[in-house]
């Protein structure tokens, strides 16, 4: 059977999720393996080397470099506070004494006597990471961190902006094709993840955050409108270091588009559980995409864990959605994938397949299909 | 010695290419190329997986086996084995540079150019005078994990403290590299030579510190080749030994193994001195755009990072804005649908134009693109100031903006464009028009495309120092390069200087290879493409009194052109390209023109 190479967005009623959660530098982990977590469990932490700042001492003084050691009243590994007199020149006749204070309290790292200068280092700033989502340290990574598995409802968006999140998620429209409007968020969405349908509006985003909602799910966004929420033109899609209140994940795309039903329905069925996302994407080698993370009840965990990871391609009766003009947003199901290339409107030479959306067939670019990784 | 065939591949951050040059019947001729996905991300994690992909769809396609039990069979036999293997890389991000300089626009501009033309990305231009605090630029460092560092400053002989300065700061900031813990990360110190022990000093311990010539010996002139070689170096020591399978790979090839834009570099370096011409050639990503030039014998190469047809689309966008990205699209669209089509774009990468209408706008703003990345180009294409004029305190600290770029299209030769908005253009006469649109040459000036972005392979071929077969792998190098690598697309003849619409801006008689003769008259602002093969033509162009062709206003030109799959086109358009504001005339310009070269089907 023909079959081709389609990337996809996930959108899993079940998926056992890993997570590395590890320190930017090395540092003591909290956890051993086994151990159940919570969100916010502290998993490692350690001191990131303090802030450095240098002190022109000879230009201060009006000393030749060379002859810093002969003025310096602290050495190499000495601790001094802020306002600390750090060197004094002799004056004259012991008069007029001019000298240095430290401009911040640390340690004395280095002295140089061919630049003149010298560098102190504030204290370590602690640094801890959380699990980010409730789950069982599945590896410990000595010195640097752990890996949390958790058994999820696992969906991924196609964009998004803002970093990890978390709390109750709330479904607040009815369809997957309507609107989220300005007037249905309120002051009891504040810590809440809330999922709308099919667009935001750039000021319902805005009162979003004014409510401090922790996480939108939304179909669509207007590329146009992000400009005035992050303050500059996003050029080029890496995102997740933003500093915003409210996390935004945009399951579809650009514009006003339903929010596929599958994505919908999933969400729609964990209404009211504790759920972790993430905004962070990167769409180069090495793909990030914004992410949705629903810890399942015991409960909930379906008895057959297959999961559709395995499957690669798109395939006769796959279920894919079309990501480009003039089909954009559609959905439809593989008819067949014919081998030879087909002349576009655009004269571009390109394999193809027929879709099937509605009764009617349409033949799409393959790399202009998205697949619908579900179960 | 003839080398009967030669294996190529060029490890991309998505693909990995390969092919196979082969000596039929007297001459080396690309043969046979293969293409799969890159393995050095998991679950493969190891280079050589797709190397071996790649080749085995090489060896499919052409029945020669290359591959026994998962190595490259050398040296070749009637059926079997190839003689020479070499390979390019850009996988996992290519080499990323850090560099810094006392005065950012000397020694870091020097530091820049010495780090681009090796092919690696440049994250930032530390300075002593670029307006950051040092915890400021200890903080940059810091986040930055690049691949290696270039630290230059002062010439030699000269003041030593701020130079120092600088390796202080790198010392501070405790740089770690980006792939691996567990090394040291390279430095190269390329700087005032007065100073190496002190630099030694301070950053010996820190870092795999390697001390070479000055690369500003004295303010006049640059010595960038000491640099460079080491920058080769240590990428293929340190950051390839870090990626996954590289030290197979290595292993592997016959000459070091160069990253991807160094190895285009040299090619577009060889080409220029062998045949004593000047050269652009330009490499249109996903993500960035890639500008080589040639002037003056000088090489110089830019990376426009953000400047790109997919992942940085939306940028191009940003930097050139809206009303100039809509001024090439040759219909009314809604600003927010278009800006939404474009961030489509970039959030789904891979997808390709279906409709007439998505080609229009990607080949807008592709053409954009390129103008952004060649305008930036032409910025930092400059000549080294006080050279030939006595220099004053002022101008030696405002190199970029006082020195004059050498980058001059009346003197441009051959303009050569690869990447896949322009080599996989649905029509050649796009790729054409887009060339002429962004660049805008003036005068005679060639154009080709590199139909499958052979120039890397051939780059590093024409750098093999083997002694047995050294001198036959340039020979091939240069001979595929003509013949398979470009296609050429004909010539561009634009006349320069003031007239009027209506006015006869030059006239041209041609002697076509088949002996016709053409006699054609050109008004201003009129595109002109007359068929014709790639194969001499002998010109005589006569401009009017106020237009210059190359040889001075109002002065004729006799000479040989070539055409090619477009042909030669006249183009009489102005200098900078003048579109009508009015919404209407500015349809009817760009129907007009795209219409005379028989750019797009008819709607």
């Amino acid at each position: 059977m023909a079959h081709a190479y389609t990337p996809g967005l996930k959108v899993l009623h079940y998926s056992n999720v890993k997570k590395d959660r590890t320190l930017p530098i090395k540092g003591q982990v909290n956890k051993k393996k086994g151990d159940l977590v919570n969100a916010n469990d502290v998993v490692a932490k350690t001191d990131l080397p303090g802030n450095v700042s240098m002190v022109k001492v000879a230009n201060l003084l009006n000393i030749a470099p060379s002859d810093i050691s002969d003025i310096l009243m602290v050495k190499e590994g000495d601790s001094v506070n802020k306002g600390d007199m750090i060197a004094q020149t002799d004056g004259l006749f012991g008069l007029f004494k001019s000298d240095v204070r430290a401009p911040v309290s640390g340690t004395i790292e280095s002295v140089s006597d061919v630049t003149g200068q010298i560098v102190m280092r504030e204290a370590p700033i602690p640094v801890e990471v959380d699990a980010y989502v409730g789950g069982v340290v599945s590896e410990v990574i000595e010195n640097e961190g752990v890996t949390i598995s958790s058994e999820a409802a696992y969906v991924q968006g196609i964009f998004g902006i803002g970093g990890e999140s978390r709390g109750v998620l709330e479904v607040i429209t009815n369809e997957r094709g309507d609107e989220l409007l300005i007037d249905s968020i309120n002051e009891s969405h504040t810590g809440k993840i809330i999922v709308g349908g099919s667009f935001i509006s750039l000021e319902a985003f805005k009162k979003a955050i004014d409510l401090n909602v922790e996480g939108i799910v939304i179909g669509g966004f207007n590329y146009f409108d992000l400009e005035d929420v992050l303050g500059y033109t996003l050029g080029v899609a890496i995102t997740g270091t933003e500093d915003l209140v409210t996390s935004l994940i945009v399951t579809e795309g650009y514009g006003n588009i339903k929010m596929s039903e599958r994505t919908f329905d999933l969400l729609k069925n964990h209404n009211g559980d504790f759920v972790s996302v993430n905004g962070a994407t990167q769409i180069r080698a090495g793909v990030i995409r914004p992410e949705i993370i629903i810890p399942l009840d015991k409960k909930k965990i379906p008895e057959d864990k297959n999961q559709t990871e395995g499957i690669l391609g798109i395939q006769q009766g796959s279920l894919v959605r079309i990501i480009r003009a003039p089909y954009f947003g559609k959905i439809g199901e593989v008819l067949d994938l014919p081998s030879e290339l087909q002349k576009m409107e655009s004269e571009t030479m390109v394999r193809v397949a027929n879709v099937q959306i509605n009764d009617e067939t349409f033949i799409v670019p393959r790399s202009n299909l998205e697949m619908l990784e579900t179960y | 010695m003839v080398l009967k065939s030669i294996l190529a591949t060029d490890c991309g951050s998505t693909t990995t290419k390969a092919v196979l040059i082969e000596h039929v019947s007297g001459e080396y001729r690309l043969t046979y190329r293969g293409e799969a996905p890159t393995t050095v991300e998991a679950p493969f994690e190891d280079v050589t997986r797709g190397v071996l992909n790649a080749v085995m769809e090489v060896e499919e396609l052409s029945g020669r086996k290359i591959i026994d039990n998962d190595k490259i069979i050398s040296p070749a036999s009637e059926t079997s084995g190839v003689d020479i293997y070499i390979s390019t890389s850009s996988a996992g991000g290519g080499l990323q540079m850090m560099v810094a300089g006392v005065v950012k626009s000397m020694s870091g501009e020097s530091a820049e150019r010495a780090a681009l033309g090796a092919g690696s990305i440049v994250m930032d231009i530390i300075a002593s005078n670029d307006g950051r605090l040092p915890h400021e630029k200890i903080k940059r460092i810091r986040e930055l994990r690049p691949d290696m560092i270039l630290l230059s400053g002062g010439i030699d002989g000269g003041t030593i403290s701020h130079v120092v300065e600088l390796a202080e700061i790198l010392a501070a900031a405790n740089p770690q590299p980006r792939l691996g813990q567990d090394y040291k990360l390279p430095v190269i110190y390329a700087g005032n030579n007065k100073a190496q022990a002190d630099i030694r000093e301070t950053l010996g311990e820190m870092v795999d510190l390697d001390i070479v010539e000055n690369i500003r010996p004295v303010l006049e002139r640059e010595n960038l080749e000491p640099s460079r070689d080491k920058i080769h170096d240590l990428f293929m020591e340190h950051v390839m030994q870090q990626a996954p399978g590289y030290k197979k790979l290595m292993s592997w090839t016959d000459a070091p193994i160069m990253p991807t834009p160094g190895a285009v570099g040299s090619l577009i370096e060889m080409i220029a001195e062998k045949e004593d011409i000047t050269v652009v050639g330009v490499d249109i990503g996903g993500a960035t755009t890639d500008i080589f030039s040639v002037f003056q014998g000088k090489f110089n190469r830019t990376v426009s990072a953000n400047l790109g047809m997919s992942y940085s689309i939306c940028n191009v966008l940003a930097e050139s804005g809206l009303d100039n990205v809509l001024r090439w699209v040759p219909f009314d669209i809604d600003r927010r649908e278009l800006t939404n089509r474009i961030g489509n774009k970039m959030i789904r990468p891979t997808t390709v134009p279906q409709s007439l209408e998505e080609l229009f706008i990607e080949q807008s703003i592709a053409r954009e693109a390129l103008r952004l990345s060649f305008k930036q180009h032409k910025e930092f294409a400059v000549g080294l100031k006080g050279v030939q004029k006595e220099r004053t305190i002022s101008d030696a600290f405002d190199q970029t903006t006082s020195g004059e770029s050498l980058v001059n299209m009346m003197d441009l030769d051959l303009l050569v464009g690869s990447g896949g908005v322009l080599s996989h253009a649905p029509r050649r006469q796009q790729s054409a028009k887009m060339l002429i649109d962004s660049f805008m040459p003036e005068g005679i000036t060639q154009l080709a495309v590199d139909s499958i972005f052979m120039m890397p392979q051939l780059g590093v071929l024409a750098h093999v120092d083997k002694k047995e077969f050294g001198e036959e792998a340039r020979k091939a190098a240069l001979e595929v390069f003509h013949k398979d690598c470009l296609i050429r697309l004909g010539t561009c003849i634009t006349p320069v200087g003031r007239s009027k619409a209506g006015d006869v801006v030059m006239t041209a008689e041609l002697e076509m290879p088949d002996g016709d003769k053409i006699e054609q008259q050109l008004v201003k602002d009129q595109i002109i493409k007359i068929d014709a093969p790639y194969e001499p033509i002998s010109a005589f162009l006569k401009p009017a009194k106020n237009m210059d062709i190359g040889a001075g206003a109002g002065e004729e030109v006799k000479t040989d052109i070539y055409g090619g799959t477009v042909g030669i086109i006249f183009d009489c358009r102005d200098r900078p390209i003048n579109i009508p504001s009015d919404p209407e005339k500015r349809l009817e310009s760009l129907r007009s023109w795209s219409s005379a070269l028989n750019e797009y089907p008819k709607e």
